[in-house]
């Protein structure tokens, strides 16, 4: 009998999922307060005892991993040439590594954007530009930029493959910690994730973890492997994909509403129509958005900004509540569950807008466009029209009392004409809050990871 | 190898064309960056930036080629590649219009060649190897 110990240390709460791989089952969960700020074991272990005594003993544990996003998760900075293209491509790739991407630059960076780097203490900076064979002069001024303000943290290079010599060269020159990977835009509008993904992985795993205080607990585990959001990327791309003979869901969005942001989560190709014209960069199958500014916690006055005065006081007038005053209340006391039924209105209302919105962003758009020969679809983005499944998954969704209500808000509501939102999907609820474990578990034991996900993962 | 960023410009889906002026200019020896139809001045700039192109070769073929070519020049300068080398050719402007002076209007928006219907694209390979320099 072999049981596996998956563990997301996550920003507020250390999340525990044992498994059973003969039982093909999860023998049970447990949670507590992660402890980054002191010792992360602390938390892990009091998490530990209490799934010891949920289980009603203690047990063995052949392999115990984790995924983490506490102590700010992945911070990353994205730097490219053309806000559409490598810059595009650079971010996209952070997204898809599992990184919050908080600062994004294109053309030639300047001293005020490198002083953000280092205010903003960005954890990687991933440096694109110039398809390959293309523009040089850009990456080789940001390179030197980098090196001349003495910037120690690490850069990978993931641009034209012409500059990579000498871009390596500025790297040995200033002692910077460089790295060299293939090019996120090889060519115009290709998207090519791979290599910069793999090494973003890596120097997580190698350096961050140990900067933040979570490299700690390897002395108590096997090994941290993942970025929180990577291992939920993983788990949606299983999930949606099937394994062997274990057939997967289909085409699927997932939504995950935090305290801090909101990640949105899309497993299809880019279009199934063979009557449109897709444009600009390419899509990814599996894509990754996260909104820093939505948030229940946190974030939460980013929803008000998000706001204009004219719907801050129709919401107020509709609803009876003052908005600003519980989204500041949330925002001072991130910590707070909620205690009566009007706070369980407000959370249920925020994360509403939240879904909303992170799908209006996530989402790509359609136009028709009349020509002499008649009428063409033009899309940029993602349609998501045809979806099968909506997955909530996250504290606020899992916990709410209308959950429908939240995912249909990723849905074409207000009939959007060009807005390409899923249609009819079903709503489903990742009610045991096991993505991200299984995501962890898919890296050691794929069908076992499907086989559980499609067990607890519950139509609502 | 310089490179040439070719595209069919507006609202316009005529792509035989493009086809054509892709395959000649690959086998002339270009790095050919062809940005497709329904492409924007945007589109062409940005890519011509990414590649570090020489030369952006726009085909109109619906008659609107005037208003969407409209600024390009202009927009070129801002993004820092204003010296580009700018073509357009096919049926650039409405009906039967007498072309030196549709040549004359286009090149005052900036274009450094303009060509008339019906030009093969090996003529236009002449001018290209002249003004590359090559």
């Amino acid at each position: 009998m072999a049981n596996f110990l998956l563990i997301d240390f996550g920003s507020t709460f250390t999340k525990l999922c044992a498994v059973n791989t003969e039982a093909e089952d999860i023998i049970d969960t447990a949670s507590y307060f992660t402890t980054v700020d002191t010792d992360i074991s602390v938390g892990y272990h009091e998490a530990l005892k209490i799934l010891y005594r949920k289980i009603g003993r203690e047990i063995e544990f052949e392999q115990v991993i984790a995924c983490s996003s506490a102590a700010g998760g992945l911070k990353m900075a994205a730097i490219g040439l053309v806000e559409e293209l490598t810059v595009e491509a650079a971010k996209r790739v952070c997204l898809g590594a599992g990184a919050k991407v908080d600062l994004v630059f294109s053309h030639h960076i300047n001293k005020s954007e490198i002083r953000q780097i280092i205010e903003k203490k960005i954890d990687i900076i991933l440096l694109a530009g110039g398809a390959d064979g293309g523009n040089s002069e850009n990456v080789l001024f940001n390179a030197r930029a980098l090196g001349k303000a003495g910037i120690k943290i690490p850069i990978i290079f993931a641009g034209n493959k012409s500059a990579q010599d000498e871009v390596a060269d500025i790297f040995e020159e200033y002692e910077m910690d460089g790295y060299i990977c293939d090019n996120v835009m090889p060519k115009i509008n290709v998207l090519n994730i791979e290599s910069a993904r793999e090494k973003i992985r890596q120097i997580f795993l190698d350096k961050i973890i140990e900067a933040k205080g979570i490299k700690s607990i390897e002395k108590d585990i096997d090994a941290v492997i993942l970025p929180t959001p990577q291992a939920v990327l993983e788990a949606s791309k299983l999930l949606s994909e099937g394994y062997l003979t274990e057939e997967g869901f289909g085409d699927l969005v997932v939504v995950d509403i935090g305290g801090a942001t909101t990640d949105m989560y899309s497993i299809c190709t880019p279009t199934k129509r063979s009557d449109v014209l897709l444009h600009g960069l390419e899509e990814p199958f599996a894509k990754r958005t996260v909104e820093g500014d939505l948030g229940v916690r946190y974030s939460a006055p980013g929803i008000i900004k998000s706001l204009s005065e004219q719907e801050i006081k129709f919401i107020n007038m509709e609803k009876n509540v003052d908005i600003e005053k519980e989204v500041e209340k949330r925002y001072n006391d991130v910590k707070t569950l909620p205690e009566n039924a009007h706070d369980e209105f407000i959370d249920q209302f925020l994360a509403e807008v939240c879904a909303y919105r992170a799908m209006y962003r996530h989402v790509g758009r359609i136009e028709e466009v009349f020509t002499p020969i008649g009428k063409v679809f033009n899309q940029t983005g993602k349609d998501l029209t045809d979806i099968k499944y909506v997955i909530g998954t996250g504290g606020v969704i899992i916990n709410s009392k209308n959950q429908e209500s939240i995912l249909l808000r990723t849905t074409n509501i207000l009939h959007s004409e060009t807005e390409l939102r899923p249609l009819e999907p079903t709503f489903m609820v990742d009610e045991k809050y096991i993505m991200a474990a299984m995501g962890l578990l898919s890296k050691k034991d794929p069908l076992l990871a499907l086989k559980i996900m499609k067990k607890y993962i519950r139509t609502i | 190898m310089k490179t040439i960023v070719i595209g069919v410009i507006g609202a316009d889906v005529h792509a035989v064309g493009n086809k054509i002026i892709e395959y000649t200019l690959t086998n002339a020896g270009y790095n050919v960056v062809n940005i497709g139809v329904l492409s924007t001045q945007e589109d062409f700039i940005n890519a011509a930036i990414e590649t570090d192109a020489s030369l952006i070769l726009v085909s109109s073929l619906y008659g609107h080629g005037e208003i969407d070519c409209r600024g390009m020049r202009e927009k070129c300068i801002e993004a820092g590649i204003g010296e580009i080398l700018l073509y357009v050719g096919g049926n650039i402007v409405v009906g039967k219009q007498d072309f030196i002076q549709v040549k004359q209007t286009f090149m005052d928006m900036g274009f450094t060649r303009v060509y008339p219907p019906g030009t093969p694209i090996d003529n236009a390979l002449k001018d290209i190897r002249e003004d590359l320099g090559e």
